[in-house]
């Protein structure tokens, strides 16, 4: 089956707009990352990221209201979309296939 | 709140694209800010510095391309220009009115701008023009100081020999007059020179054939392109023997070039040797070999040597005369000084040995009138444009709400006012070619339109340029100031303030205008008193004929017979001087009673016995010269003028000595009569005392009296055929005195024509103006109109009220218009000795002149306007 390739750090991305569901913009998505996964990300990686994974068509965008502490402008929110979906179902299905074909997921674990 | 570091904050907006500009900004705040929270400030800056060097990367930079065209600035002209054009054609009035006006204005101004170029490059024809001058002097007699061209003969000697390092060259001339050239059968008359060997060089006269050189033998002569053509056809002239007033025959040694005709030399067309001059004039020979100072009688030009400058050598041979003079005509004060060629031209007026500019002041005048004809013709562009700025505002509004920036509103009009002038200036051209032969004529020039000259048609470039902007200005940059809103909501309102320098226009018009009347008006009647001044002869059916060849000696009696016996004539007689001009003037006169410190100084003329009788002298007292008398060969006729100058109660019988006491060869004459003044110099001048002697030996003019009651034609006719009779060698040129007296107003008719052609298409371009303001006001009223009507308005009401605007500018406009004219016209005045009145009542004549055509061109659109049918006016809503 073909597929678009999606990188490690675009799935974490896609995974954290789909998880927001609808209030998900720069900010907001960089917090949450940092704060699930522990990793410094900065605000232009994430925009980068964005407008990739805008570009493949897994995320769709529109503009929203304005805020004060942004100084009045308005923000970019993301929604996945049906295909990033699907995307997104894909790889989970793909990895849950091997986790369940793995005997001793434990032992894996302690051995690193 | 604290605001990220502002300097990050720039450099993000110079880079990042303009449509992720917004997200990525407000992202990064909103970071800062809850950093500022987190970490504090210090750190959250830098955090922030980094944050948008991060965004400083190509995905971020790229631009996207627009999603609208983006029309390139031919599209946008090409439109401007394709909706100027329709409005032009839609209103078709306004725009037949404003290119008119404005070409008529620019042909004006252009043409005015040709004249004054041909004035400023009069006389540049010669290579050095900068570097020659005349010779003049200032001489002080009675207290009043006079300046004049002519200079003593041994002046030029002492110039050489005392001051020579100054001059590269210096060359005597007499003073250009006709002379008869006799090449075999053939005799013409034409005008030339007798002039030093270095003329033709100073000149750098353009030699078709043999050199500049060709005078430096006596009997030689340089002959004009179209003298040589005259006498010797398509035949070489070089080394043919002519003849010079039949007196002395000459060998031609070259032909140059006819003179342009903006030269001051244009008018000669042959130079003979000074040499040859002089060896014909025994008193001049004589008073070059004896050094007599006293006789100013020639002229002297020079050039400079290269190191030298004008003002440094006019001030060194100031006193050359003064130092050789005889002690008694110390008192005289003779200065002599440089006239460069410059100024001969322009500047060559003085007054009390002052320079006081001259011809220079025209220059001036006519530059100011053809800006302010243009002006005037700039004014109804802005004044028109304005006045509709009510109906194109809507569209301007619509223009920017649809999308329109300030300046493609701007741009937009500036191509409209700019197709106007572009318009206009084919037509000025136009207008030019069809009146350059016309205009040639009235200002006496030769002016060709500069087709191939590029600096004229760079200028015109700027003329359209500076028209354009000039015009352009005030519609385009105050119609694209209006707010689309409130135009579309219908708030907006342009009375009031906005027609205010509409007003202002027009009056600044009109002024301009009856001034130019008023003074056309002072001109006319300038020339028209001098006209009407009493000449003290009648000047009907005279004629005068130099009596330029020796061929005349003792043809006086013959001459009488026949033409008296042909019938044609009435009297006949000889004089010294032509009626129109004074050739000799003398001192050296006493009688009894004479006030010594007087410097006497006469206008002396010799006349014939039927002198008084030709010309119809006036007598006050005493008689005429009688044959009967034989001692009238030592009596004077006097004028009125010099019975007041001598200061004498009783003149008749007063003896005048001429010549100093103990000279065996001084003669005694006795006053018989005294007549009433003859003008024969300038008309604006008093007339000078004159002495009237009995001798014709002395004489150069014959003055017939045709027979009043035959016809001119015939019978100049007949006393051709007796002139050629007995004069065959001579050609027959004659002088009507009435035409040569005319003659003396040219400058002034001619300054007279002109103002008056400038006047009239001032007033027609303000007119042209006001009609289209007026038909404005009459539409935008339209409704108003019909209201009143239905009220029961008359059609004189309406009349009044829609011209009632019109009338109270003009006479604000005259009311400035007046003094300012006064304060000028008084000062041009002031130069006339004889000079008419600035009365009241011209002032008066030019306002209700002014008022007249305006109340005409307003009424034909104010009485449409109130004739107009109340149902039709109000039924379109």
């Amino acid at each position: 089956m073909k597929r678009t390739y999606l990188g490690e750090f675009e799935e974490i991305v896609l995974l954290t707009v789909a998880v927001m569901e609808g209030g998900a913009y720069g900010v907001v998505i960089t917090h949450e990352i940092v704060a699930q996964t522990g990793r410094s990300v900065r605000l232009n990686q994430i925009h980068a990221a964005l407008q990739r994974l805008e570009d493949k068509g897994m995320v769709k965008s529109e503009m929203g209201e304005p805020t004060a502490e942004r100084g009045g402008r308005r923000k970019r929110l993301f929604t996945v979309t049906a295909y990033g979906r699907r995307t997104l179902q894909e790889i989970h299905e793909v990895r849950v296939s091997f986790w369940n074909r793995l005997l001793n997921p434990l032992k894996l674990t302690t051995s690193l | 709140m604290t605001q990220p570091p502002r300097f990050a904050d720039r450099l993000l907006k110079l880079f990042c694209s303009p449509h992720r500009l917004e997200e990525v900004q407000g992202d990064l705040h909103e970071e800062f800010a809850w950093q500022v929270r987190r970490v504090g400030e210090r750190r959250a800056r830098w955090r922030y510095w980094r944050d948008v060097l991060g965004f400083l990367k190509p995905r971020f930079v790229k631009r996207v391309a627009e999603p609208y065209s983006n029309p390139s600035n031919i599209d946008m002209l090409r439109n401007y220009l394709k909706i100027a054009l329709r409005n032009l054609v839609r209103h078709k009035v306004y725009s037949a009115i404003n290119i008119g006006g404005l070409a008529v204005g620019m042909a004006v101004a252009m043409l005015i701008g040709l004249w004054i170029y041909d004035e400023l490059s009069y006389n540049t024809y010669h290579q050095n023009y900068d570097r020659l001058a005349r010779v003049m002097q200032h001489q002080t007699t009675n207290g009043h100081t006079g300046t004049q061209q002519s200079i003593p003969a041994p002046l030029e000697k002492e110039l050489r020999t005392k001051y020579g390092n100054n001059f590269k060259h210096l060359g005597m001339a007499t003073w250009q007059d006709g002379h008869i050239l006799s090449y075999g059968d053939k005799h013409v008359t034409r005008s030339g020179n007798y002039m030093g060997p270095e003329i033709p060089e100073m000149l750098s006269l353009h030699m078709l054939r043999g050199s500049r050189r060709g005078l430096n033998e006596t009997n030689t002569i340089l002959l004009s392109a179209s003298t040589a053509r005259t006498l010797f056809g398509a035949a070489n002239p070089m080394g043919k023997l002519i003849n010079i007033d039949g007196k002395s025959d000459v060998r031609v040694t070259g032909v140059y070039d006819d003179l342009p005709f903006n030269t001051e030399f244009r008018e000669l067309t042959f130079i003979a040797p000074w040499a040859l001059f002089v060896a014909m004039q025994p008193w001049v020979q004589r008073s070059l070999s004896e050094s007599r100072w006293g006789n100013n009688s020639f002229q002297l030009f020079v050039q400079l040597a290269d190191n030298m400058d004008m003002e440094t050598v006019s001030a060194r041979i100031k006193n050359a005369k003064l130092n050789n003079v005889s002690p008694d005509e110390k008192k005289f004060k003779s200065e002599m000084f440089l006239h460069p060629m410059n100024d001969w031209r322009l500047r060559g007026n003085w007054e009390e040995g002052v320079h006081i500019g001259g011809y220079i002041q025209y220059v001036r005048l006519f530059g100011i009138i053809g800006l302010f004809v243009l002006l005037l013709a700039c004014i109804n562009f802005m004044n028109l444009s304005t006045a509709r700025s009510e109906k194109r505002a809507k569209e301007v509004g619509i223009r920017k709400a649809v999308g329109s920036l300030r300046r493609q509103v701007v741009n937009q009009f500036f191509s409209e006012s700019f197709l106007v002038v572009i318009f206009a200036f084919v037509g000025a051209i136009v207008l030019i070619l069809g009146t350059l032969s016309w205009f040639n004529e009235v200002a006496d020039k030769h002016i060709l339109f500069p087709w191939a000259k590029a600096p004229f048609w760079l200028a015109s470039l700027g003329f359209i340029l500076v028209t354009g902007l000039l015009s352009g200005s005030y519609p385009a940059l105050y119609l694209s100031s209006f707010q689309p809103v409130k135009v579309l909501k219908g708030t907006f309102n342009v009375g009031g303030w906005a027609a205010a320098p509409r007003k202002v226009l027009v009056v600044v018009q009109f002024t301009v205008s009856i001034t130019l009347i008023i003074g056309t008006i002072i001109v006319y009647r300038q020339i028209q008193h001098t006209k009407n001044r009493p000449v003290g002869y009648n000047s009907t059916g005279l004629v005068m004929i130099q009596m330029i060849s020796p061929e005349f000696n003792g043809k006086y009696d013959v001459l009488n017979t026949d033409l008296k016996n042909a019938g044609v004539i009435q009297e006949i007689a000889e004089s010294s001087s032509p009626l129109t001009d004074v050739w000799s003037n003398n001192g050296g006169f006493s009688w009894q009673g004479k006030d010594p410190s007087l410097d006497d100084d006469f206008a002396t003329i010799w006349v014939t016995h039927d002198f008084g009788k030709t010309v119809g002298w006036q007598f006050k007292e005493g008689r005429d010269f009688s044959r009967k008398f034989s001692t009238d060969s030592l009596s004077l006729v006097v004028n009125e003028a010099a019975v007041k100058f001598m200061g004498l109660q009783n003149p008749l019988g007063t003896i005048v000595r001429w010549g100093a006491k103990d000279d065996p060869t001084t003669k005694h004459f006795t006053i018989i009569g005294v007549i009433e003044d003859v003008l024969a110099t300038s008309p604006y001048e008093p007339v000078k005392q004159a002495f009237y002697f009995m001798d014709e030996k002395e004489t150069n003019w014959i003055m017939l009296k045709l027979d009043p009651r035959r016809s001119v034609s015939e019978s100049m006719a007949a006393v051709e055929s007796v002139f050629k009779k007995h004069l065959p060698s001579t050609p027959f040129n004659y002088k009507f005195a009435d035409q040569e007296f005319g003659k003396k107003f040219a400058s002034e008719e001619r300054f007279g024509k002109l103002a008056g052609g400038f006047a009239v298409l001032a007033i027609l371009i303000s007119c042209l103006g006001l009609f289209g303001l007026a038909s404005f006001t009459a539409e935008q009223r339209t409704k108003e109109i019909g209201v009143r009507k239905v009220l029961g308005a008359s059609v004189l009401n309406l009349w009044g009220l829609l011209s009632k605007d019109f009338v109270v500018l003009v006479i604000i406009s005259c009311f400035i218009a007046s003094p300012i004219a006064y304060y000028y016209l008084n000062r041009w005045l002031e130069e006339y000795t004889y000079r008419t009145e600035l009365s009241w009542w011209i002032f008066v004549v030019a306002g209700v002149g002014a008022l007249f055509i305006t109340l005409l061109t307003v009424s034909y659109q104010s009485l449409r306007a109130a004739l107009m049918n109340p149902v039709k006016s109000l039924r379109s809503e």
